[in-house]
């Protein structure tokens, strides 16, 4: 690099080293979306472009035939789309609100049970009873188990997201809001909900962004809890039954009565998954612009801070 | 843990034990949701644990779980012991250990790589656009990523399988062959959390003084020499804290990545089968709740004790660094 231009460049690196930098990571993001793409891509190809030259980036016929058939011919895949929104709107709403609460009592210095309740919760990051114990209690005396609440509770509360919005709580809003508050005579309930939660508002979208991915992406209560009652199954454990199960879409198809058997033998099975998977996909990277931004504050708080 | 950041508030308006009383009470009543499911979904099945130490049967009489639990004969170790007549503990044990390692070396060479790559880009908006691709994968289910993965190598339609198919060669049977797994799984990994992991590291870097890489640079530093002293050393301390939390997992594995992504093949077992997925596989094909439960119990105290162990050893070197 000659003097002159490194003076113009002030403290960076090279313009060649820069572009190296430049080559790695667009290589690297690249690798990240192209995948997703292929999906649509695969979703929107013909049965029969499949069957000549297998999944391909350039299908030879395209088609919008495999969602159209998804939609009018498997009543399943509408069921199993309003139980992930159904379990994810619900879910999200409600361990939202108990993370909430339960940060805000650990937030107040003054609160009598703070050391306890911190490490109530803390403890069970660091050790637990294990899957079975948990599966075996879960199943037998609190009664999760083919039905919604099976799918919901197991989610409700995360010691990490209790430290995230305690630790979003503590960094944004001053204690001597909540002791004018007091001074007003507010309650705790309203202090945390009038004063103390629209100035964190930043962190608590930041929690129910979480908690409504780890919701949507759920599929293992699925695979615990839910075996007789397929009605209940979300997106997710749909897409695992048939990986499992590579005749499950033909059984699909199968409920549909006798007539619909002759149809099966039309159904592009091998589209068919990639049109889930889509399905699955769409709502986040649709949402994701919105949401990175709160992620990235969220995450970074919490881990820091953690 | 910052348990200690706040110091207990004076208490200025002097109020009355009664109103103390209240509040204590009225902030119980906002714990009592999340506290009772802990209780109930994480310190009973704590409890739950006797299970590994008794020879669990169905009481036919009265099948409930506590009537249960007291019928079921006690059998010492004896759960414990068939583990070590199974030759898949030590596959399991092999897998889990080895795949965590190379996912904890390579997750933090990678990103932090990766971090101080995208801080010296002088754009400002191209970088912005990196992180928003790779972060994507972040937010994925590894069912999703394990369609992903099936678009490129199924045995029967996938795009290589296509492209060697087309070039005359053998194709490779991927979801047959133990071969390039090893290699898949970490790749599969590091696809999905090196956008997490970066972003991590890159607020760090940018959270560092400028004043401090200005006077390096006047100090006639190298911008090499201004990573190795200024940049590596300000992210110790998120180094150190991911590094403690990954050590103290090193016995746990990422139950969706071995269960999905090799699409729960039989025939990749030796490769794939990780302790957690090795216990729900005992649970499920056998239902034998105590051995099960035995082979958990040894890992979570395993894990325990490295958390413990990984947390004193980061307190020795750096107090700051340390979680709790």
């Amino acid at each position: 690099m000659s003097r002159k231009h490194k003076a113009f460049r002030g403290n960076s690196v090279s313009v060649g080293t820069e572009a190296v930098f430049h080559v790695i990571l667009c290589v690297f993001a690249i690798c990240c979306i192209i995948p997703f793409i292929f999906v649509i891509i695969i979703s929107l190809s013909s049965e029969e472009s499949i069957r000549n030259i297998g999944y391909s980036f350039v299908p030879q016929t395209w088609t919008l035939e495999n969602y159209r058939y998804a939609f009018q011919k498997m009543p399943q895949i509408w069921r199993s789309f309003f139980n992930s929104v159904y379990i994810t709107v619900l879910g999200t709403v409600i361990s939202t609100f108990m993370c909430a609460l339960y940060s805000y009592a650990l937030y107040r210095p003054d609160f009598k049970y703070r050391r306890f309740f911190t490490f109530f919760s803390f403890f069970t990051m660091i050790f637990s009873g294990g899957l079975v114990p948990t599966f075996v209690i879960s199943r037998q005396i609190l009664g999760l188990g083919e039905n919604y609440a099976a799918l919901i509770v197991p989610l409700l509360v995360s010691p990490f997201n209790i430290i995230v919005m305690r630790t979003f709580f503590m960094s944004s809003v001053p204690l001597e809001l909540v002791e004018a508050a007091r001074i007003d005579g507010a309650g705790e309930y309203a202090t945390l909900f009038r004063i103390v939660a629209p100035i964190a508002k930043p962190g608590i979208a930041t929690i129910a962004l979480l908690n409504a991915l780890a919701y949507w992406n759920d599929w293992f209560q699925s695979l615990l809890f839910i075996h007789s009652a397929k009605q209940l199954q979300p997106l997710q454990a749909l897409l695992m039954e048939i990986q499992k199960n590579a005749e499950y879409l033909n059984k699909m198809a199968g409920q549909l009565g006798a007539a619909a058997i002759m149809e099966a033998s039309k159904m592009p099975s091998q589209s068919l998954r990639m049109v889930l998977v889509v399905m699955i996909v769409l709502p986040i990277a649709c949402a994701y612009p919105f949401f990175q931004r709160y992620i990235v504050s969220g995450l970074t708080v919490g881990s820091v801070k953690g | 843990m910052a348990r200690n950041m706040l110091k207990e508030a004076p208490n200025r308006l002097g109020m009355s034990r009664l109103a103390r009383h209240k509040k204590t009470l009225v902030l119980l009543t906002m714990v009592a949701p999340a506290a009772i499911w802990l209780l109930l979904l994480r310190y009973l099945p704590m409890g739950g644990i006797v299970l590994a130490f008794k020879d669990y049967k169905v009481n036919p009489r009265n099948p409930s779980f506590f009537s249960n639990l007291i019928h079921s004969k006690w059998v010492g170790w004896k759960n414990f012991r068939f583990i070590f007549k199974n030759n898949m503990a030590a596959i399991a044990l092999r897998n889990t250990v080895l795949y965590n390692l190379a996912f904890i070396i390579l997750g933090i060479i990678i990103p932090v790589a990766f971090a101080i790559m995208m801080n010296e880009l002088t754009h400002k908006f191209v970088p912005k656009a990196y992180q928003t691709l790779m972060f994507f994968p972040y937010f994925l289910s590894w069912v999703v990523v394990s369609y992903f993965l099936y678009a490129f190598i199924s045995s029967q339609y996938g795009l290589i399988t296509a492209a060697q198919r087309d070039a005359g060669e053998a194709v490779t049977n991927w979801y047959k062959n133990t071969g390039p797994w090893p290699y898949i799984i970490v790749f599969a990994k590091m696809w999905k959390d090196v956008g997490y992991t970066t972003m991590l590291y890159l607020s760090t870097i940018t959270g560092i003084d400028s004043t401090q890489f200005e006077a390096a640079a006047i100090d006639g530093a190298s911008k090499w020499q201004q990573t190795l002293y200024v940049t590596i050393p300000n992210l110790r301390t998120m180094i150190a804290i991911l590094f403690i939390m990954n050590i103290g997992k090193i016995f746990n594995a990422d139950f969706g990545l071995f269960w999905n992504v090799p699409m729960n093949d039989g025939a990749l077992l030796n490769v794939t089968e990780v302790v957690d997925t090795w216990i729900y596989r005992i649970f499920t094909t056998t239902n034998n709740i105590g051995q099960s439960t035995a082979v958990g119990l040894i890992q979570n105290v395993a894990s325990f004790i490295c958390i413990i162990g990984a947390n004193a050893f980061v307190k020795k070197i750096d107090e700051d660094s340390s979680m709790f």
